[in-house]
């Protein structure tokens, strides 16, 4: 039995005639232990579809199973990674990965609580930095925090909504390798939302494409079966990985090309008439006068 | 050291001191003097200035009373008078200068002869306690409450009882604003529901406020040796100041950050934790700034409502110097209302200082 699945699922925002299908028809189904990326362009409501999941959104119609019952809300068996890290600057990085061992593990002693934060601090490399503020870490660093946050609740699922999108090339290789490695270790299930195709292959076991909005819905899969651990220089060499990057790539521009021309908006031009520069009249203009411009 | 010196006079809001500091420890010195000369010196150059401009104005203020009461007495009483006029007023003579801004000069005499009143008053109230030492002894294993000093207060002891006032104001104004404007900002339907009452009691003088807490306070306090005039006085002050800590605590918890409430709904923190972890940290920065401004507010306030109310403090001091007369009566206002500024004025960095303090700064 998959351990998350969404079938059918549709949302939508406003009402009335500035109502915009987001999502149409979205079926998934995640099995334990899988490395799942979502890929799709920006705008495509990607994050519409990973706050369903976490529960922080409800479809309109369909349903989000997880473990083969409704998602009514968020729980900490789901940790999120979100895009922006959401860290509360008022904390430090040991206070604010207690709020969530806090609320995950209310029964642990002041002592296994330390050592379990301890623990998810040195594994994202940050044990130096322990009692900082987020304002004094880097985009990087504070994106580490966030990843030790989630995976601190010890969550069955792992998601990710474009976790490494704000960061400078450079760091996001190196908290790709973290991320892997520490996903490989506990072998979680884990969602990544991601608008970079060679980030989901170097990460993921399948990769599933989000057509571009609105109704977008999920393209088919690719399997991604190159062996773990992966390395970004080697893969590159592989004609496999050119093949099915630009497979995927394909995919996404075509129904991005498809739904332009698809596109069934008209556009409704005003009917207007020049308005020459000349007199302005005042009160109600004479029958038969002549006006003269200029 | 030398960079903690710093970072400390900073957060106390003395940063022109800075390139001096940096200056005297051989940093850079010569552009540090300048930037020293621009953001110390200048100031100091435009306080001259001030004292200038007020000299020569009172000058001519003074000029031209002296003028007017020469002229009036010549064309009441004849030459004879306005040579005499003229001869009193250049001597100097209390009893005919004429009634007028008062020079740098004399405020800053009448700021002595305050100081040295305060002195004489102090010694006169600890001779009194050295009186009635043994009699307050007795008394107190009577039962009896002590005999205290009922003298004439300094105006140091004015000043005391004026922060005395604004501080109970300012706490009834934190005690009744804070927590409501936490519930209101927390529902859209309360704040919806009660945003006409803010409105319109906002923008309502102090006068006003005073005379309907007399309304209330004269009814509900009927014991004769409860000191109404403070009672009234700093509830009214509190009632003024309180209304921009309600509208910006309820705004700052109503505009928390939305990524903060995601982060506290996947925790699934509970509604209590939910406020105190996430809200009210979140909206502090903004309910500061609304204290920052009622402790304002409540000092602007207090010399007007004192002043009517007939509680000992600043206002009245001010008030029963004018109705005084003295010749160095217009001297003693000026000389309050520097103090009335400056006091402001601390107490404004006190507040910036205490909200540096207690508020996060994103990156």
């Amino acid at each position: 039995m998959p351990i998350l699945e969404l079938k059918n699922v549709n949302k939508s925002y406003g009402t009335g005639t500035s109502k915009v299908d987001v999502l149409r028809n979205i079926n998934l189904s995640v099995e334990e232990g899988e490395f799942v990326a979502i890929v799709g362009f920006s705008g495509s409501g990607k994050t519409t579809l990973i706050n369903m999941i976490n529960g922080l959104q409800f479809p309109d119609k369909g349903q989000v199973l997880l473990h083969g019952n409704p998602v009514n809300g968020p729980g900490p068996d789901r940790g999120v990674i979100f895009q922006n890290y959401s860290l509360l600057p008022w904390l430090s990085v040991f206070k604010n990965i207690k709020l969530s061992v806090d609320e995950a593990f209310p029964n642990l002693s002041k002592q296994e609580k330390e050592k379990h934060i301890n623990k998810y601090i040195k594994m994202v490399n940050l044990s130096h930095a322990t009692h900082k503020y987020p304002k004094e870490l880097s985009g990087g660093m504070r994106q580490r925090v966030s990843v030790a946050r989630a995976l601190a609740m010890n969550p069955e699922i792992l998601l990710m909504d474009e976790p490494l999108s704000a960061l400078d090339a450079l760091t996001r290789g190196t908290l790709q390798e973290e991320i892997i490695k520490i996903w490989s270790k506990d072998k979680k299930t884990a969602i990544l939302i991601t608008n970079d195709v060679d980030e989901g292959i170097l990460m993921a076991d399948r990769i599933i494409p989000l057509t571009p909005g609105p109704k977008a819905t999920l393209g088919p899969e690719f399997k991604i079966d190159f062996k773990r651990p992966r390395d970004i220089t080697e893969i590159n060499k592989d004609p496999h990985y050119k093949r099915l990057r630009n497979d995927i790539l394909e995919y996404l521009i075509e129904v991005g090309a498809t739904r332009k021309q698809t596109s069934d908006q008209k556009y409704l031009l005003p009917d207007l008439k020049p308005v020459m520069p000349g007199r302005v009249f005042f009160g109600r203009k004479k029958k038969n006068e002549k006006v003269k411009y200029f | 050291m030398k960079d903690k010196t710093i970072k400390t006079i900073k957060f106390f809001g003395l940063s022109f001191l800075e390139p001096l500091l940096r200056a005297l420890s051989g940093e850079e010195t010569q552009k540090n003097l300048a930037s020293f000369i621009k953001k110390t010196l200048f100031p100091i150059a435009s306080i001259f200035l001030f004292i200038l401009v007020w000299h020569l104005g009172a000058t001519a203020l003074f000029n031209k009373e002296a003028e007017a009461r020469i002229e009036k007495a010549k064309t009441e009483q004849g030459e004879e008078a306005a040579k005499a006029m003229a001869d009193c007023i250049a001597s100097g003579d209390v009893s005919c200068q004429p009634n007028t801004l008062p020079s740098p000069q004399q405020v800053y005499q009448a700021y002595i002869a305050l100081w040295k009143d305060h002195l004489q008053i102090s010694e006169k109230k600890s001779d009194f306690k050295e009186k009635v030492a043994d009699t307050n002894a007795q008394r107190e294993e009577q039962g009896l409450s002590p005999i205290t000093y009922t003298g004439r207060p300094s105006f140091l002891d004015q000043i005391g009882t004026s922060l005395k006032t604004v501080a109970a104001g300012f706490l009834l104004a934190l005690f009744i604003a804070v927590p409501i404007g936490i519930i209101i900002g927390l529902s859209d339907v309360l704040r919806n529901s009660f945003n006409w009452l803010i409105q319109i009691l906002k923008p309502v003088s102090p006068v006003v406020w005073l005379l309907l807490v007399f309304m209330i306070v004269k009814t509900v306090i009927t014991d004769p040796n409860m000191d109404k005039s403070f009672i009234i006085s700093f509830i009214s002050v509190g009632l003024c100041a309180m209304w921009a800590t309600l509208v910006n605590t309820s705004l700052g918890v109503a505009t928390v950050d939305k990524d903060y409430i995601n982060v506290s709904k996947v925790l699934k923190l509970s509604i209590g934790k939910q406020i105190f972890k996430i809200i009210l940290p979140a909206s502090f920065p903004l309910i500061f700034t609304g204290l920052r401004i009622t402790v304002s507010v409540a000092w602007m306030v207090l010399i007007a409502i004192e002043l009517l109310a007939q509680s000992p403090g600043l206002g009245s001091f001010v008030w029963e110097e004018f109705q005084n007369g003295a010749s160095d009566s217009n001297a003693k206002i000026i000389v309050a209302m520097f103090v009335i500024g400056i006091i402001g004025f601390l107490l404004d960095r006190i507040m910036l200082t205490v909200q540096n303090f207690m508020t996060f700064s994103k990156a």
